[in-house]
């Protein structure tokens, strides 16, 4: 019997919406216990931040150029090699419960067979998963989570936040108390909510298993992503009139308007309304209109949406637990991205490579049976380090085909092994909008290049350096003093650059 | 607002052969992957997806001179649609098949020509018996 997996996601949620990471808004109990027993890691990044080119990195342990799912809307290949094979050909049971989004949601062909399952009943198997129910942000679509509450509780599914307006586009719609865009209240009682869906078939498979089984389990939670509309009864744990602005966000607009010109323009040009470069981003919203109470009650209700998760974590474990299974499971916590959420007056998220987006929230409780001692890491690792690991954990050879390492359990064995840098990338073409970006971590720099495409020439950049200018809020791209550092990340960043797979794959869909 | 895509491929059989496929409006869904069904009354098409949404089309062009086929779907949730498809003769025994798709909303048009780009590889597959497919290619605006 080897180490068992618990493998938990959630969706564009902030490093800082964690107590263990310095968060005080959302009260985070369980991740915070799991990470003082465990690794915390002070610097994860995403290879991509929007979803499904996060989450295909998460699965095969490839960057997105390589695994070829460049933007949202592109499906993961079938062929597409996956942690969970690998890990059910040595022996695994293997389960995906809550968000996938390895294929597009939009399928009216019906081509993808991630939506195909709940239409037939079925739940898999599909890229080494055996068992696959699947939810995404609310209660129409294709998946388990929506049929189920179309057949149990058909009075709830118009309760939810409309995701697209009359011209599918991703709505602006706003709500709340302050007319924020994707804040809503949702009458839906908690128990219905898919926060609690996910945690309750999490149990239910786990409980079919044999107690000798060794078990890879990912259980996807599709919040804290917009629309932010938890359940109306849990809105009231935090009174957004009480929610302190945060740091990134300046609250005279010219302060603000004077750090967002000194990004590329398509920073400035969002801001105004001028362009939108990501579907979801809502496409009629203009983020300089946004108001600082609007910040508030966002943050108040993605805090909501936090504390909901930690509590479902919080009955898994409790489940884990009464199996006996404790001292060989190992708990792996993170997201596929992060969030902008009020900081430089923006919101939701786009090719925009700030913490806000790329610093993540990671912990890893190896299982105490390994006997390792808790530690922070500060050296920066990857999503494309997490399925090497589970390889290392399963006591697996970590395929060729993976492109990160087994992730460091502190410091010292980052340095030891090689974690001194990180990359991220954003390609996108959208209705004639191309963007196309790559970002190098490394020591107290981010650093961002940029193609040529719609609103650059290709010489833009961003230059931040972490250690001194935490909220990046000072682009120091074009300062002389940096000349030679710049030019040696930039050495670094493409020395180091995954080969782009060509020709791209097709683009499917919007999402 | 309107989206507007395209997809085409390269066949390597004759320009009339592919036509005499493409023209055929009523077979629609024995090249187009995902289209289960498709009945034709007049101008009138009525096609059905995978997901067992019907949606129905009026034939507008099918044009043999210019090898042009053009139709729109009346659905409501359509401000407007156009979907053309173009058999371009190469004169070296193969031809260019063009799909464009136009949409309000937009989003529609890229869901749309998702599907296009399947099509034209399985219409190329179904042509030239024995050859792998490409991808086609994309353009956008």
């Amino acid at each position: 019997m080897g180490r068992k997996i618990l493998f938990i996601t959630t969706d564009q949620q902030r490093y800082d919406t964690l107590g263990c990471n310095g968060g005080t808004l959302a009260r985070t109990p369980v991740i915070d216990a799991v990470a003082a027993a465990g690794v915390r890691y002070e610097r994860a990044h995403p290879q991509s931040v929007v979803c499904m080119p996060s989450r295909s990195t998460m699965i095969t342990g490839q960057h997105p150029s390589t695994h070829g799912v460049w933007m949202n809307g592109v499906a993961l290949p079938e062929t597409a090699p996956s942690v969970a094979e690998v890990l059910q050909q040595a022996g695994y049971r293997t389960a995906i419960i809550g968000k996938p989004h390895f294929e597009p949601f939009l399928d009216p062909f019906a081509k993808f067979p991630e939506n195909g399952f709940a239409r037939n009943g079925t739940f898999g198997p599909h890229r080494g998963f055996e068992h696959f129910e699947s939810a995404t942000h609310g209660a129409v679509g294709p998946l388990h989570y929506a049929r189920w509450l179309a057949s149990t509780h058909p009075e709830t599914v118009g309760m939810f936040y409309p995701v697209l307006d009359g011209a599918l586009e991703v709505n602006a719609m706003g709500g709340g108390d302050t007319g924020a865009p994707q804040a809503w209240s949702n009458a839906i009682p908690r128990d219905w909510y898919h926060t609690d869906w996910v945690a309750d078939r999490t149990i239910s498979w786990l409980d079919g298993l044999a107690a000798d089984d060794d078990w890879f389990c990912w259980m996807s939670f599709p919040d804290p992503h917009h629309p932010w509309d938890p359940p109306a009864s849990e809105v009231g744990r935090i009174d957004w009139r009480d929610v302190p602005l945060p740091d990134g966000y300046p609250q005279n607009a010219a302060e603000r308007e004077a750090i967002l010109d000194a990004k590329p323009r398509h920073w400035r040009a969002w801001y105004d309304g001028r362009i939108v470069s990501n579907y979801e981003a809502p496409h009629d919203w203009v983020p300089a209109t946004l108001t600082a109470d609007q910040i508030r009650e966002v943050n108040a209700l993605n805090a909501v949406e936090c504390e909901l998760i930690d509590e479902a974590i919080g009955r898994v474990l409790a489940a884990i637990s009464a199996r006996g299974w404790d001292d060989d499971v190992d708990i792996v916590f993170t997201t596929d991205h992060g969030e902008l959420q009020g900081d430089f007056g923006l919101l939701f998220k786009g090719p925009y490579h700030v913490d806000g987006l790329m610093r993540l929230p990671l912990v890893w409780r190896p299982a105490p049976s390994a006997g390792q001692t808790p530690a922070a890491v500060s050296r920066p690792v990857g999503i494309v380090d997490l399925a090497p690991t589970f390889c290392a954990i399963a006591g697996l050879p970590v395929p060729e085909w993976m492109e990160g390492k087994p992730l460091p359990v502190d410091d010292t064995d980052a340095d030891a092994r090689g974690f001194e840098r990180v990359l991220t990338e954003w390609d996108s073409m959208l209705f004639g909008v191309d963007v196309h970006l790559r970002t190098i971590m490394r020591d107290h720099w981010v650093c961002t290049t940029y193609q040529p495409g719609y609103s650059h020439d290709g010489t833009e950049g961003e230059l931040y350096d972490i250690s001194a200018d935490p909220l990046q809020q000072v682009n120091r791209w074009d300062d002389p003093s940096l000349a030679s550092l710049r030019s040696d990340l930039i050495a670094d960043l493409w020395d180091h650059q995954p080969v782009q797979q060509q020709p791209l794959l097709p683009v499917e869909a919007p999402v | 607002m309107l989206g507007s895509l395209r997809h085409e491929i390269r066949i390597a059989r004759s320009a009339d052969d592919v036509w005499a496929r493409v023209s055929d409006a009523g077979a629609l869904h024995e090249w187009f992957p995902g289209l289960i069904a498709c009945t034709v009354d007049g101008s009138t098409r009525v096609i059905t997806m995978g997901s067992g949404i019907s949606m129905p089309e009026e034939i507008l062009v099918n044009d043999s001179a210019q090898r042009r086929f053009q139709y729109r779907i009346t659905a409501p949730v359509f401000q407007h649609h156009r979907g053309t498809i173009d058999v371009i003769d190469l004169h070296d025994g193969t031809c260019l098949v063009v799909y464009s798709t136009e949409a309000d909303p937009r989003t529609m048009a890229l869901v749309i020509a998702g599907g296009t780009n399947d099509a034209l590889k399985e219409l190329k597959r179904q042509m030239e018996p024995g050859q792998t497919t490409t991808d086609a290619t994309e353009g956008s605006h």
